[in-house]
């Protein structure tokens, strides 16, 4: 069998599961969880320096750029414009050409402002980013996308921070089908099993944070969603069973007693 | 208009992550992030809403009514 390589932008990531940085407890929590996790990138979002209280701790402090492949997002961006600065400023930090765009179009669903997207997708492309675009589960929209030269297209599985799942499969299997570039879950996975039915789906990546951060335990879901990505890969390639309508005995008839 | 000597003193008005601040001296991007202790190596900054260049740090002075963002990662999904 092919050796089973996740390539985004160029860069081969060694776990499909990519892990969101935010919500957690303290920068403590987070470096543990997404040492759980197994994952080698993360997302992180630009803000603003805490100028007065110069003893918060950083999270460059606990999660080193050298050794995570920071994916710098847009998280609360409602225009392209907002997007663009903050992603030009994220380049500025530290070289990073890869990066998650995500414009949000409205604050009650955080569903993503897909005129505003495609419009940044064209500029970040043009000015050599390597765009990891969140989306909504429109096909047409998502091969719009590709066709802008996105790098790799997110499509929601729910709401950012809802934990509701899937909730379009259909929607999901499509693009999954007319995509060349990776397809990576992205918002809504609300525990292990919805990112096993991702993977099962044929999506390359999933990427997870509030479903880690937000667990009772999430250093032990941390490690649980890294098995889940892993079992669902692998059932995926290995190809399941055919649905029969009628039941089908697993031990065979002749030289029943 | 009246120039008090209290103006005079203040080398430059300037807003610094949104908050309103004034210097007594003349700073460049490097020595404004020296006197707020802030590592130049995990920051970028803009002045006037223009990303400036790391190397130019020591070059590019503050002056008044300069809107200055110093941004850095944190967490986030």
């Amino acid at each position: 069998m092919k050796k089973d390589i996740f390539k985004v932008s160029n860069q081969v990531l060694k776990s499909r599961l990519i892990v969101g940085t935010g919500k957690y407890k303290d920068f403590k929590e987070t470096a543990q969880a997404i040492k759980a996790s197994g994952a080698d990138m993360v997302t992180v979002a630009v803000r603003r320096v805490n100028i007065l209280d110069k003893k918060k701790p950083l999270l460059t402090d606990y999660l080193d750029p050298k050794k995570i492949k920071y994916l710098p997002n847009t998280a609360g961006c409602f225009n392209s414009e907002e997007a663009l600065r903050t992603l030009r400023l994220a380049r500025e930090m530290g070289g990073w050409k890869t990066v998650k765009l995500e414009v949000l179009g409205d604050k009650k669903t955080l569903y993503p402002d897909m005129i505003e997207t495609l419009k940044a997708t064209k500029v970040l492309v043009n000015e050599g980013f390597k765009v990891l675009v969140y989306c909504s589960d429109d096909p047409l929209l998502a091969k719009e996308l590709e066709y802008l030269g996105a790098s790799a297209i997110m499509p929601l599985a729910s709401p950012i921070g809802s934990g509701q799942g899937i909730q379009n499969k259909i929607n999901l299997s499509l693009i999954i089908k007319e995509l060349k570039v990776p397809v990576i879950i992205d918002a809504g996975i609300g525990t292990a099993s919805d990112a096993t039915i991702a993977m099962e789906m044929g999506c390359d990546g999933v990427l997870v944070n509030s479903a880690i951060a937000k667990a009772r335990n999430p250093i032990l879901m941390a490690e649980s969603f890294k098995n889940a990505v892993i079992s669902g890969r692998q059932s995926y390639l290995s190809i399941r069973m055919k649905k029969l309508y009628y039941g089908k005995a697993s031990s065979p008839s002749k030289g029943l007693i | 208009m009246k120039v008090s000597i209290l103006n005079i003193l203040i080398m430059a008005k300037i807003q610094l992550n949104g908050r309103k601040l004034e210097l007594k001296n003349k700073h460049t991007i490097f020595g404004l992030l020296k006197k707020y202790k802030i590592d130049n190596k995990k920051i970028a900054v803009e002045l006037n809403g223009r990303i400036i260049n790391r190397n130019k740090y020591k070059v590019v002075y503050v002056k008044n009514m300069d809107k200055i963002e110093i941004v850095h990662f944190i967490g986030g999904g």
